[in-house]
């Protein structure tokens, strides 16, 4: 008897692990059949590359953002703090001359130093998170537009670091000129390093902690700001990445460009099941809701829906995926 | 399970919802041999399929672009989808729309880049698959394009000087506000607009240009600080429909006597309409936006239809919109509102 009732919460468990995978299959497969009945192809190689590539630079923003909504805090500043990053990237290899190598890694550590600036403020100055980093959005934002002067920063002399990122793994054509993008595995190596991180460290223990019960870490006598600061330079190295990947898409850095990416990233992770109230997150979780929402980005224009609609249908899926999360853990509890 | 399949019910509800709603009344994805699942038994003889990716899709000015375009597109023959990002600083969505079309194989491809350099790459795809591609609006700095469908923003901003210096004499101080300084249109109507009045009116002042993004707050915010530096300023030129429109709300705002100002504009929009009709604005240079989106049709299906030579630039023109003009045929024709 007992036995038995085991395997069925684990297959419930199962289940509802793998709702996410579902509904991105679902997804999938309607696109496919909506391709169909119109007279096209949705399960192509070249889409499957195109989603990869689009899914990439939102994906690696949403991990860092995985951690800081697990605490129970949020980062509304990922997405200008990845374009102050594509700036000073640019700035080092173009402005400075230094090697490509160098430019990533100033491009990866002014993002994890606008992440120390939203711990500080959050941990240590106790400014509420959704506060604090919506200052650091737009002091990012700012500073991006006046170190560039509002202009684009291109630089067409390092051809090789838009095709390191850019081209194809091992060089190797897959089908027509399509291969597997490098910048798609550096995506899923992120996660990786991010799922080692959030499940296999001290920092990952004391994210969930903090998420769970802040007071009750505290008591137990963990440095609880000092761990939260470095949840969000976490955060910060990831949207850095996230930042040196776009600049090498782009072969620029755009000034203008990342308000309105942080929005993308919590929909990714909200739709991967980590509970906005915190205590609770998967990286599996997070990549797989970054793919629901450029599946549903792309599919949507490639079968040809109104724009308008699609983004009326985006913030239904975000509300319907949010809604049936809530009925699997009202269920559980 | 059952939460799954809610789920997916959701899903399929607001996407069919939404498929009520498909921009083109036509067999959507007529893509010419996309799949070979496509080309087997399609016996309905496709339409040619012209990707159109635009600057936007909000602002009325695309909204018009965007009709020009799918009229002529049935007119013709052609099955067109017309798409662009939400904000103009969107560079990398705008990528992402161009290699979803890609992959849909179309006929032609119009485009107008947000950034030409960034969008290089993905362009070069469009020339290896022998697509052809046509720019239109600031249009792509680059070589793949055959040709570029356009105002001439260095002649429609002239003419705007040439209004504003007959209309105050050949004297007095003119505040010039423009959208941006990195955009085609940005430096090409700035540079019309002041070096016409350097050469025909060299006894007017420039003040500027000053650049606020084409956002309405900003550019008032400019002219009222314009006004407050310089107090005898007698005209303003505002570069496009955000820049007038902002130049207006701060005349209004500090209820100046507006018979001591001369305003001239750039395209229409409901706002700058009214104010031409009330004399709380002079003029309006008027590109048409309209016969741009017919235009980019138009020699994308000379492309597709084998045509190799075109000309560098079409020129779509422009028209002069003041209180004596406005209601004529031709200018009502190219105003949005």
């Amino acid at each position: 008897m007992p036995a038995g009732r085991s395997s069925a919460v684990i297959r419930a468990d199962f289940f509802q692990r793998f709702l996410a995978f579902g509904a991105l299959i679902v997804l999938i497969l309607f696109f496919q059949a909506w391709c169909i009945l119109i007279g096209t192809n949705f399960l192509t190689f070249e889409n499957f590359v195109n989603i990869l590539v689009a899914t990439a630079v939102v994906g690696i923003m949403a991990l860092g953002e995985t951690f800081v909504v697990i605490t129970g805090g949020i980062d509304l500043s990922v997405g200008t703090v990845m374009t102050i990053s594509m700036v000073m990237t640019a700035v080092a290899i173009t402005s400075q001359h230094l090697p490509v190598p160098v430019g990533i890694l100033v491009g990866v550590l002014t993002g994890g130093l606008m992440g120390l600036a939203n711990g500080v403020l959050i941990a240590r100055l106790r400014i509420a998170p959704f506060i604090a980093t919506l200052g650091i959005l737009n002091v990012a934002r700012g500073l991006s537009l006046v170190i560039t002067q509002t202009r684009p920063i291109y630089f067409p002399d390092n051809p090789e670091f838009q095709s390191g990122v850019m081209g194809n793994v091992l060089g190797i054509k897959v089908s027509g000129e399509f291969g597997i993008p490098i910048i798609a595995i550096i995506m899923f190596a992120a996660a990786v390093i991010a799922a080692f991180v959030l499940g296999k460290t001290a920092l990952g223990r004391y994210t969930f902690a903090l998420g769970s019960n802040e007071e009750a870490a505290r008591l137990s006598g963990v440095n609880v700001a000092n761990w939260k600061i470095l949840v969000y330079v976490v955060c910060g190295l990831f949207a850095g990445l996230a930042g040196v990947l776009s600049a090498a898409r782009l072969g620029s850095a755009q000034p203008a460009t990342g308000f309105g990416y942080e929005l993308a990233a919590i929909s990714a992770v909200v739709i991967g099941g980590t509970s906005l109230s915190g205590g609770e997150g998967t990286i599996t979780g997070t990549i797989i809701g970054a793919f629901i929402v450029y599946v549903l980005t792309y599919g949507l224009q490639f079968v040809n829906v109104a724009q308008e609609w699609q983004i009326v249908v985006t913030g239904v899926v975000l509300i319907a995926a949010v809604y049936i999360d809530n009925l699997r853990r009202r269920q559980r509890a | 399970m059952k939460k799954l399949l809610s789920l997916s019910a959701v899903l399929a509800l607001a996407l069919a919802a939404c498929s009520g709603a498909t921009a083109t009344p036509t067999a959507p994805a007529a893509t010419t041999g996309a799949t070979a699942a496509a080309t087997t038994g399609a016996t309905t003889a496709a339409l040619p399929y012209i990707s159109i990716v635009s600057k936007g899709f909000q602002h009325q000015f695309w909204q018009a672009v965007k009709k020009g375009a799918t009229d002529e597109g049935a007119k013709e023959g052609a099955t067109v989808n017309f798409i662009g990002p939400n904000t103009e600083s969107d560079v990398q969505p705008q990528l992402d729309m161009l290699s979803a079309e890609l992959a849909k194989k179309p006929a032609a491809l119009c485009f107008a880049a947000l950034d030409s350099k960034a969008a290089g790459p993905t362009l070069q795809k469009f020339a290896d698959a022998k697509i052809p591609v046509i720019a239109f609006d600031s249009g792509v700095d680059s070589t793949i394009p055959l040709t570029t469908v356009a105002t001439d923003n260095i002649a429609a901003a002239a003419l705007a000087a040439d209004k504003m210096g007959d209309k105050l004499g050949g004297k007095g101080k003119v505040g010039v506000i423009i959208h941006d300084q990195t955009s085609r249109t940005g430096i090409d109507r700035a540079k019309g607009f002041v070096d016409e009045m350097k050469l025909k009116y060299p006894n007017i002042t420039i003040i500027g240009p000053q650049y606020g993004g084409g956002d309405l707050a900003k550019s008032a915010d400019l002219a009222k600080s314009m006004l407050a530096a310089n107090p005898d300023i007698t005209g303003f030129f505002g570069g496009n429909e955000g820049s007038i429109g902002g130049v207006l709300n701060a005349v209004t705002e500090l209820h100046l006597d507006q018979t001591k100002l001369t305003i001239i504009g750039y395209d229409s929009g409901q706002k700058q309409i009214d104010a031409i009709n009330s004399g709380l604005e002079f003029g309006a240079v008027q590109q048409n936006p309209i016969g741009i989106g017919a235009k980019c049709v138009v020699e994308a299906m000379l492309a597709i239809k084998g045509q190799t030579t075109f000309d560098k630039v079409v020129d779509t023109g422009f028209l002069w919109a003041d209180k004596t003009t406005i209601n004529n045929a031709d200018v009502q024709a190219v105003l949005y509102k």
